[in-house]
């Protein structure tokens, strides 16, 4: 199966999608010593669309959105994050692309040392430099009852079930009202009531905050509840993109496992 | 990696490290708050474990020398010996090596397990600043704490060597404290002072740096701990060794 270019903005019914690219990666790849992770990845966000990214593990789609954010740095090729070159970027200007782009870990990495109040305000005293302690206090507020979870305020994270950590990290994200959101494997561990939980929230977070989202999942009732468009990731490679009910329409085998 | 070039790799990531902590440490909006807690963690948890052994230190010591001090008819320089003993050497290393394997290992499970856990690449990825937050104020702590200790611990070593010297035979408390004082001078207290600065940031950083570079997976925690004692360990003996060396150089004009 030849690699594909995901950039093409598509319009569906769940949001109105921008023409503007706010993430644009060309001939993009990355080992790890003798090892070929991403061979040649090509892809195109839009502001205000959920792109999925299906694939098996161990395909190279964390290592995908961890390189849009500098955390790792590609071997070759353009990653470029509202036009400007991540590799590339100083340490002031990575940092200010980072409060832009949230990014939501596989485990929600809560910071297990802090309650969910302290977690949540580190982002707005470290990040922000907020010092107004009432505003600090309404932001997280605010948040933890988008997420419904304003109960759980001076919890710690080791008393969280696994769906709460989730919601609790994509609090701690959006409360820097990023303008993307890259979601690694947001319902993965997860029972289908909670994992379904997560997948109508993001839907909510992207139309209340108008976030664009990169979406790494394997988890199909997650990619048709929150997906604009879906990629399809094989070998370092994308290998087919479409809208949901088109790549569920696919004749290919490996697009079929996905969906059977 | 071939095995003759992982020391050099070893080596430049160490002083990456290292630069980033100093890049860190003069920036603006220093972690006030954390760098108290850190205090509070690394300084005050370990005063029981490090008053024991110090008092134990100069109980022992004291005990061990005193018949052989008796046979040369010198008991009465007991105090002094252990006085010099205590503060010069054996209190600092001791309690640096206590405070390697209290201290050096938890910050190392703890930050090994954050990064574990993606955690710091959490706050990385949020625009905090990792080095900052968890590493800095870890090292100024230990820079900090680890003399504190140190000059406790050679207090209740010199007082257990008093109650040590009260089971052999009666000595006051003034006398006791008298001779041991009379006989240190400043160039005994300062050297051991300032190396154990060194030794509290060996600590700190080697801590860190095994913590904060360790890979995934649950093993490497483990790993982690362990490596920071065993060379912090290691760092500790040979700081001491190359300060025992400047000290005779340039203090005991020996």
């Amino acid at each position: 199966m030849e690699a594909i270019n995901i950039d093409t903005a598509k319009q569906t019914g769940k949001m109105q999608i921008d023409a503007e690219v706010v993430i644009e990666i060309r001939n993009m790849k990355k080992s790890f010593g003798d090892k070929v992770i991403l061979s040649d990845i090509n892809m195109d966000l839009h502001r205000g669309e959920n792109l999925v990214i299906l694939g098996k593990s161990g395909q190279g789609k964390s290592v995908n959105i961890k390189l849009m954010v500098g955390l790792l740095k590609q071997d070759k090729g353009d990653i470029k994050v509202f036009g400007k070159e991540v590799k590339e970027l100083s340490t002031k200007d990575l940092k200010e692309l980072r409060i832009r782009v949230g990014f939501l870990f596989q485990s929600a990495a809560l910071y297990d040392s802090m309650t969910v109040r302290q977690n949540l305000s580190f982002p707005l005293t470290r990040v922000l430099r907020l010092k107004d302690k009432a505003d600090i206090q309404h932001r997280i507020e605010e948040m933890l009852e988008s997420v419904g979870l304003l109960d759980a305020i001076d919890k710690m994270p080791s008393d969280l079930s696994g769906g709460m950590r989730k919601r609790i990290g994509l609090a701690r994200t959006l409360i820097l009202k990023p303008e993307i959101m890259l979601y690694d494997e947001p319902t993965t561990g997860l029972d289908p009531i909670t994992s379904k939980e997560i997948s109508t929230l993001i839907i909510a977070m992207q139309k209340k905050y108008k976030i664009s989202s990169v979406i790494i999942t394997h988890d199909i009732a997650c990619a048709k509840i929150t997906a604009d468009r879906v990629a399809v990731m094989n070998d370092g490679v994308f290998v087919a993109e479409g809208t949901y009910e088109e790549l569920e329409a696919s004749k290919d085998d490996l697009v079929q496992h996905f969906f059977k | 990696m071939e095995g003759w070039r992982k020391p050099f790799v070893a080596a430049g990531r160490q002083t990456q490290f290292l630069s980033a902590f100093f890049r860190n440490l003069f920036i603006r909006h220093f972690e006030w708050n954390e760098a108290i807690r850190q205090c509070f963690i690394i300084g005050y948890k370990s005063f029981s474990l490090v008053g024991i052994t110090g008092f134990i230190l100069g109980f022992v010591l004291t005990l061990q020398s005193a018949p052989t001090m008796k046979a040369f008819g010198a008991e009465s320089f007991v105090p002094s010996m252990v006085a010099i003993s205590v503060i010069r050497e054996v209190g600092p290393v001791i309690i640096a090596l206590i405070c390697a394997g209290k201290v050096a290992s938890s910050i190392g499970a703890e930050l090994g397990s954050m990064k574990v856990s993606e955690q710091i690449d959490a706050m990385e990825v949020s625009g905090a600043n990792p080095i900052q937050y968890l590493v800095v104020t870890r090292i100024l702590a230990c820079v900090l704490m680890v003399p504190i200790l140190t000059l406790m611990a050679d207090t209740l070593a010199l007082l257990g060597g008093w109650v040590a010297s009260n089971i052999s035979e009666r000595m006051s408390f003034t006398i006791y404290f008298y001779k041991a004082f009379s006989s240190l001078s400043f160039t005994d207290l300062m050297p051991a002072v300032l190396k154990t600065i060194f030794f509290g940031f060996a600590i700190g950083f080697v801590g860190c740096y095994k913590g904060y570079t360790s890979d995934r997976g649950t093993e490497s925690v483990g790993i982690a701990a362990n490596s920071a004692v065993v060379n912090a360990s290691l760092w500790i003996i040979v700081l001491d060794a190359i300060a025992v060396q400047l000290t005779s150089i340039f203090a005991y004009n020996t």
